[in-house]
């Protein structure tokens, strides 16, 4: 175990509950099992992976995270083709090249040594993300969002931070985090993580919430929503969740959703209503089609053909 | 009852709850377990585990479920799986499910143990029977009352009863959960409470209702009712485990993992995991191959390219460069059985190599029984492969005689229509288990079409011990193929597909 080694530091939460209200304070409306992955990874000092479904509020927990603990929070957005450079750290070539030119002009007594020990120090070196989280001497969160998307050779990048919290650069060393920030690592799953990086990380899987949380994310969202309609509206977004659909609809499809029937002054939804609008939750033409259909319909005793909610006799 | 709710040894009565060992040992059957069930737990997952559980209040058993599995389960896929193995091994502690009869009906809701059964909202009038005593009339009118209002509590209490007095449940008969659940349901009308309820906010709307409420009624009940489900499997599974113990029972549950379901012996509720499963493999391998194509930078030096780069160099040829390549795309043919033996297997195939059609110049599907008929057009112009898929089932023209398999003639129809077309670019990949019935093979047309094709694949669902056994003569036609594969589970599929690109 390496936790050992690793600088001490308070706890930043007391318990599962206490997340959970101090995060309902920024209006982020987290489960049993969020608030308690997040108490985890404090306490253990583990970076967090979160996976789920586009839209169901990964990269916000980050943020969230980051403004209940009063933390700057540093984001790194994953891309295909992502470096070294461009994630740990860079040595800022111009400046030393202007400096081993400036040592030229003197007279011959700087050594090239002390021009070497010179040019590779701090003052040369431009930090990015990964660098700039470990250095920091105030509180941090650090956001790696998206990391499914860098290629499988470049994860390699970040195991030494995830699990030792450093960074070593050949020139200056070892370089050693001076608290552990909390580490939120967002995964869309377009691809499967290597071993190295999920054994790392404690596991949370965010998945669409259930009715009722849907709706107090609703009412917690939208302002001017009456309770009546963000129950409907919960409840049909779930109706449509069980369909089998290309996409289905994001948390954050169904909070624009809301947000368009307040502003149409909608306080009822009704069919017309529901199929008039479903293309702000659905973006697929096949989708929406099949929802208007399946909600159009006459459901007297029916039985949807691969509803998974259906009952088996 | 707090402090007994992960009692690391069920039948040692108190004892100290957080007994170190004792939940060590504990962790550690239930680590080997999930290792059993497939699950790749490593050993430094293992000790974080035990790290994790020092931090969680030991009485709040969702979130020692949450610590656990943030720390052991690192694939969504696998989650059920999980939650089978701590169910089975974790649900005996807690006082609140407790199997001795007396400590059950004391933790029985107020309302529930002396609720009028007709009246289920919770007066409390004189009638304080207990459970036994209520008639089954009486115990349909009080699940139909919980259902109605979504009431957890009465839910899980009637989930217990009807457990209790219908599953008839026989100490040590080695029979599996789905017995008693069968008997359980069979005397609980759920789906005739189903139309009850309707019928019930029907009435109760001030004005008749729209389809679309009707709807949505329907479904919150229908959600009620698999809530109301699970909680009777797990009911049973609890009594199970109590009678049989904990490594016994999580070896009956064992159930394979999404991607090691055996396609050709997969129950319905694993067909809808596995379908499940369908959608994010078929993103994912999209992803991978189209990356694979774009990063594979190993073509041939571009000797044009790199001397005019060396002439930033003073003419040395400092940078190399290189040819982009461009793999060829593969023109796929796909020819499969989907009589009913292997039509789960062909399924799954033709989904998935249509849904990565863009990775491939041209897909064509062709679909025979003992007939053979070209499905293409199915999949042409639809977004829906789902719906593709479904009408390949129902609307090919497949049958010739008697709908028994018959490759030999398949295949001879196929190179009458369409054997010209297949051409060098081609890679033909032939579904099936081969079993014939005894047909002649016809296997010339195999060697035919491989003297034209690029490659001939065949992928067999079954495992390969039982090649060539019976009437299954894929050996005779595995001689003419580049390679034949056995193709049981999703994993073996994903495998062949990167193969192929």
């Amino acid at each position: 175990m390496t936790s050992d080694a690793l600088p001490e530091h308070d706890p930043r939460f007391d318990s599962v509950d206490a997340v959970r209200d101090r995060l309902r304070s920024v209006d982020y409306l987290s489960d049993e099992g969020i608030a308690g992955i997040v108490y985890l990874a404090d306490r253990l000092g583990k970076p967090i992976l979160v996976e789920g479904p586009a839209g169901t509020g990964k990269t916000q927990l980050a943020k969230s995270v980051a403004e209940i603990t009063g933390a700057r929070l540093i984001r790194l957005q994953c891309y295909e083709g992502l470096d070294e450079s461009k994630a740990l750290y860079e040595w800022n070539y111009k400046k030393q090249l202007l400096r081993i030119q400036a040592s030229r002009n003197e007279a011959d007594s700087a050594s090239w040594d002390d021009i070497e020990d010179d040019i590779f120090s701090d003052e040369f070196l431009l930090t990015r993300p990964l660098l700039e989280a470990i250095r920091a001497e105030d509180p941090v969160v650090l956001l790696i969002d998206e990391v499914d998307r860098v290629e499988v050779e470049t994860e390699a990048l970040l195991l030494e931070i995830l699990s030792d919290y450093q960074v070593s650069i050949p020139e200056l060393g070892t370089i050693t985090a001076r608290q552990i920030p909390l580490v939120f690592l967002t995964s869309n799953n377009t691809r499967e993580l290597s071993e190295a990086l999920k054994r790392r990380c404690l596991y949370l899987h965010v998945d669409y919430p259930d009715m009722e949380r849907e709706k107090e994310i609703v009412l917690t969202k939208v302002p001017g929503v009456s309770e009546t309609l963000a129950d409907e509206i919960a409840r049909i977004v779930r109706s449509i969740r069980q369909l089998e659909l290309k996409k289905s609809p994001s948390v954050s499809e169904t909070i624009d959703w809301a947000r368009t029937l307040v502003l149409l002054g909608v306080d009822h939804v009704d069919t017309e209503t529901a199929v008039a609008t479903t293309n702000i939750l659905l973006k697929y033409q096949s989708d929406i089609a099949k929802a208007t259909k399946e909600l159009t319909a006459e459901p007297a005793g029916v039985k949807r053909p691969g509803a998974p909610g259906a009952p088996a006799r | 009852m707090s402090d007994t709710v992960i009692d690391p040894v069920a039948d040692d009565d108190g004892g100290d709850p957080v007994a170190g060992d004792a939940l060590v040992d504990l962790l550690n059957g239930f680590i080997v377990e999930l290792r059993e069930a497939g699950l790749p737990v490593s050993l430094t997952e293992h000790l974080d585990a035990m790290e994790a559980v020092r931090f969680i209040p030991l009485d709040d058993r969702s979130a020692f479920k949450y610590a656990l599995a943030a720390t052991l389960v690192k694939n969504h896929a696998h989650w059920r799986a999980f939650e089978t193995v701590f169910e089975v091994y974790f649900s005996l502690r807690g006082a609140e499910y407790a199997i001795d009869p007396d400590a059950e009906l004391a933790e029985l809701p107020e309302d529930v143990e002396s609720g009028d059964a007709r009246d289920g909202a919770g007066q409390a009038p004189a009638n304080a029977g207990s459970g036994e005593a209520l008639t089954p009339e009486e115990l349909a009118q009080m699940l139909y009352q919980a259902l109605l209002q979504g009431d957890d509590a009465m839910m899980r209490a009637m989930a217990r009863q009807a457990v209790r007095r219908y599953a008839g449940m026989e100490p040590g008969r080695p029979v599996g959960g789905t017995y008693y659940l069968y008997r359980t349901m069979r005397n609980l009308d759920l789906d005739g409470m189903l139309e009850q309820m309707m019928q019930q906010s029907r009435e109760d709307a001030p004005e008749p209702l729209t389809p679309l409420e009707e709807r949505l009624e329907h479904d919150e009940y229908e959600n009620r009712i698999n809530q109301f489900k699970q909680e009777v499997e797990a009911e049973i599974r609890r009594r199970l485990v109590a009678d049989r113990g904990v490594e016994a029972m999580a070896k009956t549950l064992r159930k394979p993992l999404p991607e090691d379901i055996d396609f050709m012996h997969a129950s319905r509720k694993e067909m809808i995991s596995l379908r499940k499963a369908l959608q994010p493999l078929t993103r994912r391998l999209a992803v991978r191959l189209a990356r694979k194509r774009r990063h594979g930078r190993k073509g041939p030096l571009d000797f044009r390219n790199t001397v005019r780069h060396s002439l930033s160099y003073g003419g040395v040829p400092a940078e190399p460069k290189f040819r982009y390549p461009r793999p060829a795309k593969p023109e796929i043919f796909v020819i499969a059985d989907i009589s009913g033996s292997v039509a789960a297997f062909a399924r799954f195939t033709l989904h998935l190599v249509h849904a990565i059609a863009s990775q491939f110049s041209r897909v064509r599907s062709f679909v025979f029984i003992d007939g053979i008929d070209e499905v293409t057009r199915f999949f042409e112009g639809t977004e829906d492969i789902v719906e593709a898929v479904h009408r390949v089932n129902t609307e090919a023209d497949v049958v010739w005689v008697d709908g028994h398999s018959d490759y030999g003639h398949a295949f001879e129809v196929f190179w009458q229509k369409w054997g010209t077309e297949v051409g060098p670019k081609t890679t033909v990949i032939i579904l099936g288990d081969a079993r014939n019935n005894y047909h002649a093979s016809q296997s010339w047309v195999i060697k035919e079409i491989r003297h034209r094709a690029r490659h001939v694949y065949w992928l067999n669902p079954e495992p390969r011990a039982y090649w060539d056994t019976g009437d299954s003569i894929v050996g005779e036609y595995g001689v003419h193929c580049d390679g034949t594969f056995e193709c049981r589970n999703l994993r073996q599929l994903e495998g062949f597909v990167d193969h192929l690109v």
